[in-house]
């Protein structure tokens, strides 16, 4: 089992030039726990994952993972406790299933230590956990979205590093691929006890996930809690700006917003 | 598309086609030479056989010729197609080809500078200045870095310097003499004089090029992939920049700028081993010599005695497949 590594940034400032996207935010994540972050679009959460995993520097302030400093430490060396998936990315083409989801390994090699039976091992239990062993052949131009976005998170778990960080694994996909690809990253959270942060757009499916909810507006954090705390009308409202009933699924115990329309409860009525 | 599921397989193909070529090449040409006279010729040389002599002082030169600059166009090819992650890279289609031949052409006409050790030299900064300019104007172009913007500001640098040339050529008869079959790309039984200057080019941008290449495959994923997987992506794309002058560099000073093999040859080597640059630059270099002693044979026998310029033949080859490629990622 891999040492837990949880994540604590302390007032993170980050932008470009002179105007600052992050303005002194502070960012905790622990292991062993789904943490989703949301916020409206340009809210800066991707901005605060990018800086969480080195993509972007820092302007002020310093990203911890247990007593490594993220943005002082070699950057291959980094790449063995810390995965990021950017969103969107983009293969070279003609690269297949197997070849991709290998790259993982890429931190762990050097070019006098090249492959070993190690690195089969875990690029096939990724590849199982993923569900991609039948398709590992293919080429990634054949796949699906679901199952080409699965094939880029058989690669992060090929890493193998305590932290990953997934921007928007979920954008375009249909709801019941979602769903699996969040249980997943649910299961790998608790079950390996890997500290696990997701950007996600669709609040409900956040909800039902989350261990740890961050909700972000305007650069920075208003709410982050338990999701059963966070997630309530009061701070929909307030970083969305959305007029919504908090309600709880009866088998989970985990909270639904319903969103309202003045239009529609006129109708009701 | 590829035609072996496990590059492994390709490479046996690969290096039995490439022995061909080279006998084929030293077999062939405005005189035809059987293959035990050839073989003999290095065996059992005669100083008195007219044969043997072509064969050592004529063909094998150019055969070296030919496999050193085809490597080092498609590794150079390769290697941009990898980092700016766009399939219609290439040194000449980017302006470093254009800016080799500027950096040598201005070097002789307004510095005097003409012993053969500097001609690389030369290619380099020029085709360095080049890629530069080519950068520059891409990050400062409003609608930001697309593929065709890269082309274009490519296609405006090689216009540009091209004009130079010309212009200076006009003004100079004799330079004009000096570099006329020069900068139509011709490889020649005297390029090889060239070799031992560019041979350290060479080598040590086709060695940087082979212990890059695990990482090119991740940098071609993206920065931000690439930065989440541990590689420095600005540190490394600078690296291979200049491994991609210094190739460039090598070839041009050889043979003057030759178009489009470092575009024909690694879509070729990527129909046999797939998108792993650990496979993709290695292939390349063979694939590339291949290619290119395949078309001097071609430049020397199609209007036997003539000979065709070799660059005149690399282009007739690989306009189609740009304009092909045009197509598919415009």
């Amino acid at each position: 089992m891999k040492p837990c590594i949880a994540i604590n940034a302390d007032n993170l400032s980050v932008g470009y030039e002179r105007q600052l996207i992050l303005r002194d935010l502070n960012f905790q994540a622990a292991a062993g726990e789904l943490t989703v972050l949301i916020g409206p679009n340009g809210c800066g959460k991707s901005t605060l994952l990018k800086s969480l995993a080195r993509v972007l520097p820092l302007q002020a302030g310093k990203v911890m993972l247990g007593d490594q400093d993220v943005h002082h430490t070699p950057t291959k060396k980094m790449a063995q406790t810390l995965a990021f998936l950017p969103q969107g990315p983009i293969a070279p083409e003609g690269l297949t299933v197997r070849e991709l989801v290998a790259q993982g390994r890429f931190p762990h090699q050097s070019l006098l230590r090249q492959w070993s039976r190690d690195d089969a091992r875990i690029i096939d239990k990724a590849l199982a956990q993923t569900h991609l062993c039948e398709l590992a052949e293919r080429p990634l131009t054949d796949l699906s979205g679901g199952q080409g976005q699965r094939a880029w998170i058989a690669m992060v778990l090929t890493q193998d590093t305590p932290v990953i960080l997934l921007d928007e694994p979920t954008a375009f996909l249909d709801l019941k691929v979602q769903v699996d690809l969040l249980s997943l990253l649910h299961q790998i959270a608790h079950d390996e006890q890997r500290t696990v942060v997701v950007v996600l757009h669709d609040l409900n499916v956040a909800a039902s996930f989350a261990d740890h909810m961050v909700m972000m507006r305007a650069g920075s954090v208003l709410a982050q809690g338990p999701v059963n705390q966070v997630f309530n009308a009061e701070n929909l409202k307030a970083v969305f700006d959305l007029d919504s009933v908090i309600l709880t699924d009866p088998s989970t115990g985990r909270p639904i917003c319903a969103p309202q329309c003045a239009r529609l409860l006129a109708g009701s009525i | 598309m590829r035609l072996f599921s496990n590059p492994m397989q390709a490479l046996p193909l690969i290096l039995v086609l490439l022995i061909l070529a080279v006998l084929l090449h030293l077999g062939f040409g405005a005189k035809q030479i059987s293959l035990m006279t050839t073989l003999n010729a290095f065996i059992n040389f005669d100083a008195q056989n007219f044969d043997h002599i072509v064969i050592r002082q004529m063909r094998i030169p150019r055969m070296i010729t030919a496999i050193s600059v085809g490597a080092a166009l498609s590794v150079a090819g390769a290697l941009m197609q990898g980092v700016t992650r766009n399939p219609l890279a290439d040194p000449g289609l980017l302006a470093l080809m254009s800016g080799a031949a500027f950096g040598v052409v201005i070097g002789a006409s307004f510095f005097a500078i003409e012993a053969d050790i500097w001609m690389p030299v030369l290619a380099a900064a020029g085709a360095l200045a080049a890629a530069v300019l080519v950068a520059l104007i891409v990050l400062l172009a409003p609608s930001g870095r697309s593929p065709a913007v890269l082309l274009l500001a490519g296609a405006a640098v090689t216009a540009f310097l091209s004009a130079f040339v010309s212009g200076i050529n006009i003004l100079n008869e004799e330079s004009f003499s000096t570099f006329r079959v020069w900068l139509s790309g011709s490889i020649t039984a005297d390029a090889i004089q060239m070799l031992p200057y560019a041979a350290p080019w060479l080598v040590g941008g086709l060695v940087l090029a082979l212990v890059s290449a695990r990482q090119v495959t991740v940098l071609s994923m993206g920065h931000e992939a690439a930065t989440g997987l541990g590689v420095n992506a600005t540190a490394l794309s600078i690296r291979l920049l200049i491994c991609t002058v210094v190739l460039t560099a090598a070839a041009v000073a050889m043979v003057g700028p030759l178009g489009f093999v470092g575009l024909v040859v690694p879509h070729a080597t990527r129909l046999l081993v797939g998108s792993d640059y650990r496979w993709i630059i290695p292939c390349s270099a063979l694939v590339g010599a291949l290619f290119l002693l395949l078309v001097d044979l071609a430049a020397r026998i199609v209007m036997a005695p003539v000979e065709v310029a070799t660059g005149v033949v690399t282009t007739l080859l690989g306009a189609p497949l740009f304009v092909l490629l045009v197509r598919r990622v415009l």
